[in-house]
């Protein structure tokens, strides 16, 4: 443990950017999927892209990692542009897909070894390195069965153990969790941080769930059609995206008391809207029961409660100012989810 | 499933997992000094342009010779045409039975002679159904790039520094193995049913697994080239019962040129199959020819070539969206 220590000492030495992307676009046909986007990621933080369903996320990895041709900006990639050095990034990167791509009809062990060979590493070294990795990920005992008899969780394993075969420096991750149950998401979670304390590594991820970004990334870009909307740490868009809602029922009739609940000192904003308050409080546990009994002293009823803590809907519509909605996917998007899904369940 | 997420949710058994793993990703080196700057050093790796594409091309062939049911499959077809057509209702019974009796010995070899460019109708057909399995070998080819891009191994292979021409040859050359070890057991199963070999050479049979390879080659290159963008098999299929019947029919690989009208004859002859069945009866069967065996394998050749390259051009061109 000791000597691990001494390394992140020695590596945590003056950091550049890994990763400079300035105004990249993608337009499919009409379909401007990302509208330039323009953000640096430092050598070992944990960098991640936080948006709905089609909001350019993927489009973006995919151009990052030159699978997509980009229509317009640069972006350059352990010191290589994509456009010029395409082979290059590829060769200095890893990449865990948002799909599945292993290989149904071979074994883990078998997946893993192919992926080596497409990287040219010799066999002396990778088939010691892919029983590290499969150990890594905890798949030693799976390793010489069939991909097709694994469970989602361990696909996605395997998938990640296959993106670090090459020893990248930098590795993206398209949503690691997608379709996950708690478990194995907390599991990927495990390893996120570990790749990162342990090995040094710079990731770049992109999830559409709130709480997993704030609990890995050291920096969040919110992504919306296209377009960054807010960049920060998780702290400061917290900060921003404002504190808990607490929905109050009343009676239709009841007179409005808007202003007095809003002297509460912990609440930040009153709405009515028909027989419901909708209150933004700091630390909402201890602001509902204060509003609870400030509305019964008028000698009114409550007739219902509710408190939210902020989601992912909260920053759009603070952010944005719409809600977070369900995209138009294309049919082609729409199965490799519907694939992703499946297999993630089974 | 269940026992799975246990495993991954405890965290006791961590500490020695990390361990072990921090200690073999580094490689032996002699002072513990170097140890910590060697951690997870990067081997050299292979950057020929060809590197992967032997991986590739293996990793379909393995998928292939694992599952021998669709070896089996694949025969099916052409060894129920040689014994339907070539046995049961053998086509050259129907010219010899039409001949009077009166007519002097030896007519009936002549007329064979003559339509088949051998006695046997049974071994022309044979000859036609090896280049029948290479057709539909190949054309199925094409149909591992649809699976490739439709379960996502294709995006894995293209993020990968693997050349796309090698993606692309991959695809083409495992079609080619394919085909060619189908057509070997076609030819055996022949053979076993009575197929002559009497013309048999060392170079004639050499000299038709070259004529082979070149089609198979050819048409392979054709099939991945067509299958390149498309992600949608059902497209694919549509595309390879279009182009697999006329090649197949409109080609000396059933039935002689000579008895089609002449139009289906000119179709014939622009068709690369009839050229490698030509070929093939040629070295094989010792017949005589329509083309010359120069012609046939410079126009085999040329197929191959610029099928090659215009899918290698179109796997850089388009692989890349
Ligand atoms: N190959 C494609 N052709 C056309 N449109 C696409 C393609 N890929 C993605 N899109 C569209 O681009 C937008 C962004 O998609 P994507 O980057 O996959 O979103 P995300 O990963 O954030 O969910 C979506 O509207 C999607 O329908
Ligand atoms: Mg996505």
């Amino acid at each position: 443990m000791s000597s691990q220590e001494s390394v992140v000492e020695s590596r945590s030495s003056p950091n550049g950017a890994i990763v400079k992307v300035e105004n990249l676009v993608k337009e499919f046909g009409t379909l401007k999927a990302v509208k330039g986007v323009s953000f640096e990621i430092q050598e070992g933080e944990i960098f991640g892209f936080l948006g709905p369903n089609g909001a350019g996320k993927s489009t973006t990895i995919n151009m990052l990692t030159t699978l997509l041709k980009s229509t317009s900006g640069m972006a350059e990639i352990c010191g290589y542009d994509i456009h010029k050095n395409p082979t290059e990034v590829r060769r200095s990167v890893g990449v865990v897909p948002q799909e599945y791509t292993a290989d149904e009809d071979l074994t883990g062990y078998e997946n893993i070894l192919l992926c080596a060979d497409l990287y040219g590493i010799p066999r002396s070294n990778s088939k010691p390195h892919a029983e590290e990795l499969l150990a890594l990920v905890e798949l030693s005992d799976a390793k010489n069965r069939k991909v097709s008899t694994y469970s989602g969780g361990m696909r996605r394993r395997l998938e990640l153990a296959c993106g670090l075969i090459n020893y990248p420096k930098l590795l993206f991750l398209d949503e690691p969790t997608l379709g996950l149950d708690v478990q194995t998401r907390t599991a990927v979670w495990k390893y996120i941080r570990m790749l990162k304390a342990e090995y040094h590594m710079t990731l770049f991820m992109t999830t559409h769930y709130l709480e997993e970004a704030d609990s890995l990334c050291d920096r969040i870009a919110i992504i919306d059609h296209g377009q960054i909307v807010k960049m920060g740490t998780p702290d400061q868009l917290k900060a921003s995206i404002g504190g808990d809602v607490i929905i109050v029922g009343v009676k239709e009739a009841d007179p409005d008391i808007s202003s007095d609940i809003a002297k509460i000192s912990l609440v930040k904003d009153v709405k009515k809207k028909d027989s419901e308050y909708r209150i933004k409080a700091e630390m909402g546990e201890e602001a509902s029961p204060q509003i609870m009994d400030l509305i019964r002293s008028k000698g009114l009823h409550v007739t219902k409660i509710s408190l939210t803590k902020p989601t992912l809907d909260e920053a759009y519509l603070e952010l944005t100012g719409s809600s977070l909605r369900e995209e138009e996917t294309n049919k082609m998007q729409m199965m490799s989810q519907r694939v992703t899904m499946m297999r993630a369940r089974s | 499933m269940v026992e799975e997420n246990i495993r991954s949710a405890t965290t006791t058994n961590q500490p020695e997992i990390k361990s072990t793993t921090a200690q073999e990703t580094r490689p032996a080196v002699e002072t513990p000094r170097e140890q910590e700057r060697e951690f997870r050093a990067a081997p050299q790796m292979n950057t020929s342009p060809l590197h992967g594409l032997w991986a590739l091309t293996n990793r379909d062939l393995k998928k292939w010779y694992k599952n021998p049911i669709l070896l089996f499959m694949s025969l099916i077809q052409p060894v129920v045409w040689l014994g339907l057509f070539g046995k049961a209702l053998n086509f050259s019974s129907f010219i010899t039975s039409s001949i009077p009796p009166t007519a002097p010995p030896g007519t009936a070899d002549t007329i064979l002679k003559s339509f088949f460019g051998t006695t046997s109708y049974f071994s022309f057909l044979s000859c036609g159904m090896m280049a029948f399995v290479i057709l539909f070998t190949a054309a199925f080819g094409g149909m591992s790039v649809v699976w490739d891009r439709r379960f996502g191994f294709m995006n894995k292979a293209l993020s990968t520094p693997v050349a796309r021409g090698s993606v692309a040859m991959a695809k083409v050359l495992q079609s080619v193995c394919r085909a060619l070890i189908t057509a070997s057991i076609v030819l055996l199963v022949a053979i076993a049913l009575g197929m002559v070999t009497s013309s048999f050479t060392i170079q004639g049979v050499l000299g038709a697994y070259a004529v082979m390879f070149l089609i198979a080659f050819g048409l392979s290159s054709l099939f991945v080239m067509l299958a390149i963008r498309s992600s949608d098999w059902q497209t694919q299929m549509a595309i390879i019962n279009l182009l697999n019947l006329p090649l197949l029919f409109a080609s000396n690989a059933l039935f002689p040129v000579k008895i089609m009208p002449s139009w289906l004859q000119t179709v014939a002859k622009l068709n690369p199959v009839s050229y490698a069945n030509d070929a093939i009866r040629q070295l094989l069967l010792g017949s005589p020819g329509q083309f010359s065996l120069g012609l046939d394998f410079s126009v085999l050749a040329g197929f191959a070539a610029v099928l090659a390259g215009i899918s290698i051009y179109l796997s850089w061109k388009l692989l890349t969206k």
